[in-house]
């Protein structure tokens, strides 16, 4: 960012004559192999990612506005949920952790940088391509993918010539994320500072290693599934139809054991997030540490073993769906562990309610909002209302926008001032907490109500029982995106200028991690000598 | 005066039925349904929304108390405790006595759900986009079933009707499904082109229909009446506008349909046969005049 003239002296004062600060110009993006800098650009990219999938949301939202067709075509509505949710799952969400790990990681764990840095620049700029890839395939004879970001076939092979360019953008994403973890596995496990053993680390450097070997299992499964999609488009291979001797489900099978993993692959580096706010402004170590790192590797462990409960309706034996009913029940135990220590964590506390602390604290509310409701979902038997309607929407949007966005948010807002060395402006800030906390239940509350009464979910138009909570939910979708403009500007503004940080930032925050013992902004090369961890 | 009672609690009933704040909770919650399943499943869910509730109030409870207790700017001085072995052990037991007691009647239910022995009609629901083809087994009646004209008119981008004045916008079809009220129903659903799934909310299921599978699920509808659902598996353009309707008739009434149906697709089983009869003749007066001309 634009503080790096300030960095470089910074790190001059600190480190001497061998220190260097980056190239200059576009050759410094491009060619950068330093850890905070990719950091950054994974960030920027996540926040670019998460307006143009926004965009799409509030596409989908005004069409749904009122019943009756306004504004889009049926098609280019299917198009736009499709990839609103492939954006924000492999652009948005997961390259904001990817970022935060990045930035995080080395300065957690006493590094002074990732440990394959030039890997870690080529990961970065192959998620680049391949979201340039997906957006232009929305401009292919045909129309964009729109058979939803679960891909099922047959509907997908229905696809125009979208479909080979959102495939080829699927393989180079997955490459680049199993390269992101590879990396992260690598630093966590061989450039930790003398003294920090597994069970010191900080709980998002354990979250984030968990999530990697998360990675590294499923993403080639999902490169596999949609390799097999490929060769039954073009090279007239049946895997999944059933004329020549296919099986459609079994690309479901395939695809859930990818899907939910994955599903944790973006909340459990929130868990992290969370785990290191909470304490911060408690001023309290945080409750059950090791419980939670149990915890966090029983939903890994656990994640693995549940994928049919998101297709409960496809026609599974009653053994089948007896197992994933259970299964899946038992994910809220170590769930429940994990929400009971963050409370236990303010409990006899001294908190204070910054705005990285207002976001964490929105994360544990919401997100346990939809824990909730996912628990009524593994109830076999009654998702067979649920399923595909609006209330399954509501979960997911809890569990991932005041969920795992939050905690992004939280995350950015706590870090921030270590980044640029400024405080950013708390009223904007907690203006921009309150909008979004307000909006966002505006938005997805109402949802829970649709999908009950028996909205399905995917649909263009709707029968008009369904307009008024409709409406609401638009208007919050409305909020919610315009108050995001809130935090460019924030971040923006803090990037360029504001109060110095300290050191510490936050108060008493020395004790909570590695990175708080490091000058703000942090210098350009940290921990050239390693720390001492007692 | 019983009398005079009895008339008066039917009254306030059909009131209560009617009351704006009735027709606003079913908008809000899951439909009790019209079958013994909907009405299990309907408990259940009932069930853990309580039991969710109730779990919810307790913790939320702690964590808004701490909120509100233990701030800095009241002067709370942080404890330094950071585990507790006891307290750790019950929020994990508790947790599993509740997740096995709401697994007894689950199970219970979804053993129900999946005997489909002993129906006394079988139904095949074939799905297309975007249609739904409806096959009496062993009677040998079938039609296809599509969004009503009206609704498909209003539907159209830019039609400028307004769907508030299409009766049933969206969930209307020109040719119901037809059952019998009373009746165990059984539903053999597949689909010729893409997945798409076969859903009545008030029967309270629904099932994925699969090119080259056939699945099951059984019900049996205990009131007479119109029940309207829709496809619930993305399946497409306008996956949106396949409804599903399915009309509950009183068992009498529903065997004169059927016989009424099976008479009609007599005759138009004979009809063809009598327009072949007609090209015959078509034919040979072409040979005539053919002949003539020479």
């Amino acid at each position: 960012m634009s503080a790096n003239k300030t960095h470089h002296d910074a790190a001059h004062a600190d480190h001497g004559h061998d220190d260097h600060g980056p190239a200059k110009g576009i050759m410094r993006w491009l060619t950068t192999t330093n850890h905070k800098d990719i950091g950054t650009m994974y960030l920027v990219f996540s926040l670019l990612m998460f307006f143009i999938g926004g965009s799409m949301a509030l596409v989908i939202r005004a069409e749904l506005f009122a019943p009756g067709m306004q504004l889009v075509d049926p098609g280019f509505f299917n198009t736009m949920t499709t990839v609103h949710a492939l954006i924000m799952v492999f652009g948005a969400v997961m390259p904001a952790t990817v970022g935060l790990a990045n930035w995080m990681i080395p300065l957690q764990i006493g590094a002074p940088d990732m440990a394959l840095p030039r890997m870690n620049n080529f990961s970065f700029w192959l998620l680049v391509s391949a979201f340039t890839l997906l957006i232009l395939s929305l401009f292919m004879p045909g129309g964009g993918p729109a058979a939803g970001w679960t891909l099922y076939p047959p509907l997908v092979l229905q696809t125009g010539d979208a479909f080979p360019l959102a495939i080829f953008a699927i393989h180079l994403a997955g490459a680049s994320s199993i390269m992101g973890a590879i990396n992260i596995i690598v630093t966590i496990m061989n450039l930790r500072a003398p003294g920090m053993t597994l069970l010191k680390m900080p709980l998002f450097v354990w979250t984030w290693l968990i999530t990697a070997y998360l990675l590294i299992a499923v993403m080639p499964v999902f490169a596999g599934a949609v390799t097999m999609l490929l060769t039954d488009h073009f090279f007239h291979t049946t895997f999944f139809a059933a004329a020549g001797g296919g099986d459609p489900v079994l690309y479901q099978h395939i695809f859930w054991f990818f899907g939910h993993p994955e599903v944790y692959i973006m909340i459990l580096p929130a868990f992290g997030i969370v785990s290191e706010i909470i304490p911060t402004f408690s001023r309290k170590p945080l409750f059950g540490y090791d419980a939670m790192v149990y915890a966090t590797a029983s939903i890994a462990f656990l994640s693995f073993i549940v994928w049919a409960h998101h297709m409960f309706t496809v026609g599974m034996p009653l053994a089948g769906e007896l197992f994933f009913m259970l299964s899946t029940m038992l994910i809220a135990v170590p769930t429940g562990v994990k929400v009971f220590n963050w409370t236990a964590t303010m409990w006899k506390g001294s908190l204070t309610f910054e705005p990285p602390m207002l976001f964490a604290l929105a994360f544990l509310f919401l997100f346990t909002i939809g824990g909730f409701s996912g628990l009524m979902m593994a109830i076999a038997p009654v998702d067979f209302q649920y399923h595909d309607t609006y209330f399954i929407v509501a979960h997911f949007h809890y569990v991932l926008v005041p969920g795992a966005v939050f905690a992004i948010m939280a995350g950015v807002y706590y870090w921030l001032p270590k980044w640029t060395g400024h405080m950013y402006d708390m009223k904007l800030a907690n203006w921009h907490f309150w909008l979004s906390a307000i909006f966002v239940n505006v938005l997805f509350f109402p949802q829970h109500f649709l999908g009950l009464a028996g909205m399905p979910r995917r649909i263009p138009d709707y029968s008009t029982q369904f307009a008024d909570w409709n409406m609401v939910s638009s208007i919050g979708a409305f909020g919610f995106g315009v108050s995001q403009l809130l935090f460019v500007y924030i971040i923006w503004k803090c990037a360029r200028g504001g109060a110095q940080a300290t050191a510490e930032v936050w108060d008493g925050a020395r004790v909570h991690g590695l990175e708080w013992t490091v000058p703000s902004p942090a210098p350009y090369h940290t921990f050239d000598e390693a720390p001492v961890v007692r | 005066m019983n009398r005079f009672k009895h008339a008066l609690a039917a009254g306030v009933a059909s009131l209560l039925a009617a009351s704006p704040a009735l027709a606003d909770w079913s908008d809000l919650n899951l439909r009790v349904g019209v079958t013994e399943l909907s009405r299990e499943i309907y408990g259940l869910h009932m069930l853990i929304l309580w039991v969710c509730v109730a779990i919810a109030v307790a913790v939320f409870a702690v964590m808004i108390y701490s909120i509100a207790t233990f701030r800095k700017s009241k002067g709370a001085v942080a404890a330094t405790f950071d585990h507790n072995t006891k307290a750790e052990i019950i929020w994990t037991v508790i947790p599993v006595l509740i997740l096995v007691a709401m697994a007894i009647p689950a199970t219970r239910t979804l053993v129900k759900i999946d005997d489909t022995r002993g129906s006394e009609l079988t139904v095949k629901v074939t799905g297309y986009q975007w249609k739904w083809q409806y096959e009496y087994v062993d009677e040998g009646v079938s039609f296809f079933s599509t969004l009503a004209r009206s609704s498909d008119v209003a539907r159209q981008l830019g039609s400028g009707v307004d769907p508030r004045s299409v009766e049933n916008y969206l969930l209307e079809v020109d040719n119901p499904l037809v059952v019998p009220q009373g009746r165990k129903v059984r539903v053999l659903i597949t689909a010729n082109d893409v997945i798409h799934a076969w859903w009545v909310p008030d029967f309270g299921m629904k099932k994925d229909a699969i090119p080259g599978y056939i699945n099951e699920m059984w019900f049996r509808a205990d009131f007479p009446g119109t029940y309207r659902g829709q496809c619930a598996e993305l399946c497409g353009r306008d996956h949106g506008f396949m409804p599903v309707v399915v009309e509950v008739l009183p068992p009498d009434e529903f065997d004169a349909w059927l016989l009424e149906q099976q008479a009609a697709r007599q005759a138009s089983r004979e009809a063809p046969a009598r327009s072949a009869a007609l090209d015959r003749s078509a034919d040979q007066l072409a040979a005539l005049r053919v002949a003539r001309a020479e």
